[in-house]
């Protein structure tokens, strides 16, 4: 999830420092150069990781011990307050309530502007929102065709012309349209441009200008390197960047150039694109970042998700009681699978969990992910009759359902394993009884106490 | 042009005037260096491979009456560079094309990358650089997962007048590519252009889409498109494509967005192949055709 590798390295860095038995300047030093590598290597600005290492090793070796402290804590503490301020503030993106909110949406060529602006119509939209989208890039072939296709699908009114000329014209129609249509949040899409190309930036000031935005949204590439802060700081100078957006951050990319642009820039980041699909944004918030880096989890975002996924499908109180009486049901494990899949990646959730945030090898989940996208498609080829009592499935019927699912008669036994070992699961816990061996023993010590 | 990394390089050959090297001074250097090409956004261990190999040549060294200290700096600098820009290989687009069609068949390009750096946009301008020097090339539209990837490659096709093979959207990618082929064979054009959706590495079914693809059509030419703004993630790109479908050369797209191009050191470097093109504009002529003398020139002349 966010800003993952940076996370891993830093996380590594940190955990080296813990298990030093003793802290002395030459375990400092290691901990600076790991994090500034660690800093470089996310490409976050050059000048800025040396400034903030220089201070983490100045106060590291200076400051005084807080009574009461180890060297350690104290060292950890100052990580994490300087990385905390390297993240930013936390902000949130607040809706003007009774009023329409405009957001412009502005940044570099093919940092993923248009996907973004689909992506943050939809989350708004989820949320109950009205929310209109205004395409004003007239320059690039085919960007209103993007965005219109994009609301499309996601059921989002678009505002645009292909054959206008005039941005700024455009722009100013489309926002006033949508205020008249009393929409809740207005995005206007605007053409990729760089700091080197005076004209277009002129034009963006003038849109700016133009339909007064509550809030300027700067795209940035989760893979843009050292030119971050220099472009972020011209974009700023044009339009005053209100906020930031990473995109990409579901490839390979640290993300730190968006860091950069957050120093550049003064504003905070406040979503992160993780995939291509419409559904693919998350907000951010530094300080959760920061804190699941040093291993505390990041619980809200977790609950939050299962929160949402659970509004589109509720589970009857008939329902629960009978589960919870044993009588679970393939189906019921099917519907659980689809809500999980409304969740979001798997890995991302588990990232989440405190404790388990870091421990659970990438391989291994990716290995989790398909088995379970396996068990929805075996699933599916069984018929109602069988998926509310799985006792019907003899070799014949496995063998077809194996067959129909491209699987094989391996993947429905080991299905039908887990079933059952989910079933005496839940009639344990339903007894009162939290288990402490096996599997899920294993995994159920690791969740701190507070949620049980 | 890298213009910070030039300037950076001239400071450190300028404190190269001592007579004699102490490793302390080479430290010294070589710290300004890694600063510099970490600056102009060279990857963190293709920045270390080049560092490594100016510490090698400097350490220990003493100079000569006659030596210019300068000039030395910036051969050893000039050297390490050229050992990861320098590549055996070298593609004339131009030729390779001319051969197929002596033997009556088009050239295939086939266009990669990661998701807006750039890959439709430098189709159409390399279609216009086919164009203007007498062939005649055909675009496939094969990007069938973007919203509106088909209308973007569409829209310059029709401005530069040039034939498009197409399907609806969520089409067979290959299926695409493959027609295309078959079109520009049956009407006797010199070159097929597959434009491809972009693709996070990490994305296994769109890389496996990709791979498809190529096992189809049997490309020429796979080109890997990259970002000049891309910081080190570059690498990692360069080189999972490059395991994924093999990579015969790349081309650098926003070269004027001040870019120091720090990626071609690190595309060229994990590939091993050229960078064939360089993209400098929004225009259709804003492509220029790649010399490595060109980055190294403008690292080194004042």
């Amino acid at each position: 999830m966010v800003l993952d590798k940076l996370g891993k390295a830093l996380h590594g860095a940190l955990q080296k420092l813990t298990r030093a038995t003793h802290v002395d300047e030459r375990a400092i030093k290691e901990l600076v150069r790991d994090i500034q590598r660690a800093l470089l290597q996310a490409d976050v600005n050059v000048q800025l990781v040396l400034e903030l290492t220089k201070r983490i090793e100045k106060r590291a070796l200076e400051e005084e011990l807080p009574p009461g402290m180890a060297r350690k804590e104290h060292v950890i503490k100052i990580v994490y307050e300087e990385l905390s301020t390297l993240m930013g503030r936390p902000a949130q993106l607040q809706l003007k309530p009774g009023q329409s909110t405009v957001l412009l949406m502005v940044g570099l060529q093919g940092s993923g502007k248009t996907t973004s602006v689909a992506k943050l119509a939809l989350y708004f939209k989820k949320r109950g929102f009205r929310v209109g989208m205004v395409c004003a890039d007239t320059f690039r072939p085919g960007a209103y065709e993007q965005l219109s296709q994009l609301g499309e699908q996601a059921g989002i009114p678009v505002f645009g012309d292909p054959k206008a000329k005039g941005s700024i014209e455009l722009a100013k129609r489309g926002v006033e349209r949508f205020k008249r249509e009393r929409m809740d949040l207005i995005i206007v899409d605007s053409a990729g441009r760089h700091r080197r190309e005076e004209t277009l930036m002129e034009e963006m000031k003038q849109i700016a200008q133009t339909v007064k935005p509550d809030e300027v949204m700067l795209v940035v590439d989760g893979t843009l390197g050292q030119q971050a802060k220099d472009q972020a700081a011209a974009f700023n100078a044009a339009t005053n960047v209100g906020s930031i957006l990473i995109t990409k951050l579901d490839g390979t990319a640290k993300g730190g150039g968006a860091l950069s642009a957050v120093a550049a820039t003064g504003a905070p980041i406040k979503f992160i694109g993780v995939g291509e699909h419409v559904e693919d944004l998350e907000p951010f918030a530094p300080e959760r970042f920061v804190a699941r880096l040093l291993g505390m989890g990041d619980i809200e975002t977790l609950l939050k998700r299962i929160e949402e996924a659970a509004w589109a499908e509720e589970v009857k109180p008939a329902e629960m009681k009978a589960i919870l009486a044993g009588k679970l049901t393939l189906q019921d494990v099917y519907d659980q699978l689809e809500m999980l899949d409304k969740m979001g990646p798997l890995k991302k959730l588990i990232q989440m969990v405190p404790g388990l945030g870091m421990a659970v090898p990438d391989e291994q989940m990716r290995v989790g992910e398909e088995k379970l996208k396996r068990f929805r498609v075996i699933m599916q080829s069984m018929t109602p009759g069988e998926l509310e009592n799985p006792r019907l499935l003899n070799a014949s019927r496995m063998r077809r359902i194996a067959r129909g699912s491209g699987t094989s008669e391996a993947d429905v036994k080991e299905l039908l394993r887990q079933y059952e070992l989910m079933r005496k699961l839940i009639k344990t816990i339903a007894r009162g009884r939290i288990p402490k061996f096996g599997p899920w023993g294993k995994l159920l010590k690791q969740v701190p106490k507070e949620l049980k | 042009m890298l213009e910070k990394l030039r300037q950076k390089f001239r400071r450190v050959v300028k404190r190269v005037t001592r007579r004699e090297l102490s490793p302390a001074d080479v430290e010294d250097i070589i710290w300004e260096l890694q600063v510099g090409l970490l600056e102009s956004d060279v990857a963190v261990p293709v920045a270390d491979k080049i560092i490594e190999r100016v510490r090698e040549q400097l350490s220990g060294r003493k100079l000569g009456l006659k030596e210019d200290p300068r000039k030395l700096a910036d051969e050893v600098l000039r050297q390490a560079i050229h050992e990861v820009l320098g590549t055996d290989g070298k593609v004339d687009l131009l030729k390779l094309i001319d051969a197929k069609r002596a033997r009556g068949e088009p050239a295939v390009l086939v266009f990669v990358g990661i998701n807006g750096h750039g890959k439709t946009t430098t189709i159409a301008k390399l279609a216009k650089y086919l164009l203007d020097r007498g062939y005649k090339p055909v675009l496939a539209a094969a990007d069938t997962f973007r919203a509106a990837g088909i209308e973007q490659l569409e829209i310059h096709a029709e401005r530069l007048d040039l034939g498009v093979v197409k399907q609806r959207r969520g089409a067979d990618a290959a299926a695409v590519a493959y027609d295309a082929v078959a079109h520009a064979k049956a009407r006797g054009l010199d070159v097929v252009l597959v434009d491809t959706a972009g693709r996070m590495q990490t994305d296994i079914n769109l890389m496996d889409e990709m791979r498809k693809i190529v096992r189809v059509v049997k490309p020429d030419l796979t080109i890997f498109v990259g970002d000049a703004l891309t910081g080190n993630d570059a690498v990692e790109q360069a080189s999972t494509f490059d395991r994924s479908v093999g990579i015969d050369g790349s081309i650098l797209c926003k070269m004027d967005a001040d870019s120091r191009g720090g990626a071609a050191l690190s595309i060229t470097h994990v590939t091993g192949k050229p960078i064939l093109f360089l993209g400098t504009g929004q225009g259709y002529g804003d492509l220029v055709e790649f010399d490595p003398n060109i980055i190294l020139n403008a690292l080194f002349t004042d």
